[in-house]
């Protein structure tokens, strides 16, 4: 549906993309993450002709923006960074008129009322734009890009500035959408991604560093099993313990204590749920299991992970899987909690 | 380019700046006309349309300078640009808008003339000679000259306006430099007279909107003035085309 090949877009020295390929099928949703100043709007102003590029070709439904922008404009809708209304029409004279600049050839009023009532601005429908609320401007914004049932859906940072009611209310929007448009969303939060698309883009400083199905990811955070839990009984004991338990790779004691209970991290072997298991033999030694806590590793830290190791890697330009990436920070993490603790045994000792 | 054509004329009527120009255009050229022909019991009208062309160095920046600039403001320009539109839709959509409230005042202020008919009748009546007074009153094709004389500068000046408008996101600074070359385009030729050599005479003649003008007011239709204010309109459109494309670029 849309194919991005070797797309440059320079600002004197400045790359504000570089070199960035991607295609999108038909029906995914795609998140492009990445953080502020990273070329994500650059990209997508570009995509929706708003933006030229300086090298390289986009092609949408297999039309190439530059030579024919205005048969792909019509398959795009589009909502910008702020959304581009005009605060002195009513919702009604605002949708009307995107009705007619998009050439639409749907039944005017039928169409006006199913986008209303799909993004809830029904309510609102007669009130001037200037009084309504930031969420409410936001979703006309929408409606707006919904307009004339484009193809492509494309959102720049959909959510920012709403309350986290309306962020659920959009997301799920957007979900919906998904069904039978391909949606394009940035933003620099990660679980919104995690939550909405299918595919996640993360781009930094104008290029592609990751570009993966969200399960995968998720599955990277998932990989190695950590848990933190806490436990009442001698620290030594329930350590060795532990440590000689099968199933578990690696225990250790950290310094965090509540009342008589210590709190130990336990990595279990991949693929093996070791809670139950655990709880049987704590049961057996009368050393009552107080708290159990499934540590992942936040998308953050990937997110961090990542735009730090291709900082690294800028000379090797090659694009390391996302699970190996998140392994090594797994280690690195783990590591450096051992460190602390080891410290902090030390001082207790 | 038709929906935004209606917005644009939409937008001067829901805000006030379309009533004040409109109002302030019609109280001129109201004031202008008694001055120049009721007051100085005259059938002459060609002093009160260069007159006019002096009042437009306000009131065409009042049509012209929030078309580009608010929209760049609040960004809704993203809007157009991203729709099926072409830039030059877009453009011509616009300056046809401010086009077509100038043509309105301009038609509009001709009731100015019905008095000076009303009074030439009157007048005619009352002699007894009038067949040899026949053409005592207002001349109508002259009238018609500047009419068509004064449209065309006005869509000049408009062009101006719109380029202008497009180069900056700030209204005001918009409509001032719009009223500082509007100003120099008409008293250019008033320059003209101080200066001596030929050549540079010949040059800012060629330039002065004022001296073409001035053909009209003799209710000659003059196909080289007609060409000129063409020219201006194409060059500024175009200009502002590319100030467009030149952003989507740089």
């Amino acid at each position: 549906m849309i194919k991005i090949d070797h797309l440059i877009k320079r600002y004197g020295a400045n790359y504000a993309v570089d070199d960035v390929s991607f295609s999108i099928g038909e029906g995914e949703i795609v998140g492009f993450l990445g953080p502020n100043g990273a070329g994500k709007s650059t990209t997508m102003n570009i995509l929706t002709g708003y933006l030229s590029a300086t090298s390289g070709t986009v092609k949408v439904g297999g039309i190439d923006v530059l030579e024919d922008p205005l048969s792909a404009k019509k398959m795009i809708g589009f909502l910008p960074e702020q959304p581009p209304l005009y605060l002195d029409m009513t919702v009604e004279e605002y949708l009307n008129f995107s009705y007619e600049l998009k050439n639409c050839k749907l039944n005017r009023t039928k169409h006006l009322k199913e986008i209303c009532e799909v993004v809830k601005i029904t309510d609102v429908y007669h009130r001037v734009i200037r009084n309504l609320s930031k969420g409410y401007r936001q979703r006309v914004g929408i409606a707006q890009a919904l307009i004339g049932n484009p193809k492509i859906i494309i959102f720049d940072e959909p959510t920012v500035g709403l309350d986290p009611k309306q962020i659920i209310e959009i997301r799920n929007l957007i979900r919906n959408l998904g069904r039978d448009h391909t949606v394009i969303l940035s933003t620099h939060i990660l679980q919104e991604v995690q939550a909405v698309c299918d595919r996640i883009i993360i781009i930094n400083k104008g290029k592609i560093v990751a570009d993966e199905r969200t399960e995968n990811i998720t599955r990277a955070v998932d990989s190695k099993r950590r848990f933190n839990v806490k436990i009442v009984g001698p620290q030594r004991e329930v350590l060795a313990m532990l440590k000689a338990k099968q199933g578990i790779v690696y225990a250790e004691a950290l310094a965090e204590r509540d009342g008589d209970a210590h709190t130990y991290m336990i990595e279990s072997e991949v693929g093996l749920d070791i809670r139950k298991n655990l709880f049987y033999t704590l049961a057996e030694k009368n050393w009552p299991m107080i708290g159990l806590e499934a540590l992942g590793m936040s998308l953050e830290d990937i997110f961090i992970t990542i735009v730090d190791s291709s900082e690294e890697k800028k000379k090797t330009r090659g694009r390391a899987s996302i699970e190996k990436k998140v392994a090594q920070s797994v280690m690195q993490s783990t590591a450096q909690k051992q460190m602390e603790s080891n410290a902090s045994d030390g001082k207790s000792e | 380019m038709f929906a935004i054509y209606k917005k644009e004329m939409r937008s001067y009527f829901i805000n006030a700046i379309g009533y004040v120009y409109i109002a302030v255009f019609l109280a001129v050229s109201a004031f202008v006309c008694c001055l120049s022909t009721l007051h100085a019991q005259s059938y002459d009208v060609s002093t009160y349309f260069t007159l006019m062309l002096f009042s437009l160095v306000v009131l065409i920046p009042l049509l012209t300078m929030k078309l580009f600039s608010e929209e760049r403001k609040l960004r809704t320009e993203q809007l157009l640009l991203t729709a099926p539109v072409t830039i030059t839709g877009m453009v011509l959509a616009k300056f046809l808008a401010a086009m077509t409230m100038f043509t309105g005042t301009v038609l509009v202020s001709c009731i100015n003339f019905i008095p000076l008919y009303h009074l030439a009748d009157e007048a005619r009546a009352a002699d007894e000679y009038a067949e040899i007074t026949s053409a005592l009153g207002p001349n109508t094709a002259i009238i018609a000259g500047n009419l068509i004389g004064i449209l065309l500068v006005g869509a000049a000046f408009i062009s101006v306006g719109v380029f202008i408008s497009a180069l900056t996101e700030n209204q005001l600074a918009a409509a001032v430099s719009t009223m500082g070359i509007i100003l120099a385009m008409i008293i250019i030729g008033v320059l003209n007279s101080l200066i001596d050599n030929y050549a540079i005479r010949f040059v800012l003649s060629w330039f002065s909107v004022l001296e073409r003008f001035n053909l009209f007011g003799y209710g000659i239709f003059d196909f080289n003035a007609l060409l000129y204010y063409l020219s201006i309109c194409t060059v500024f459109i175009f200009l502002t085309i590319r100030v467009y494309e030149k952003r989507r670029w740089s």
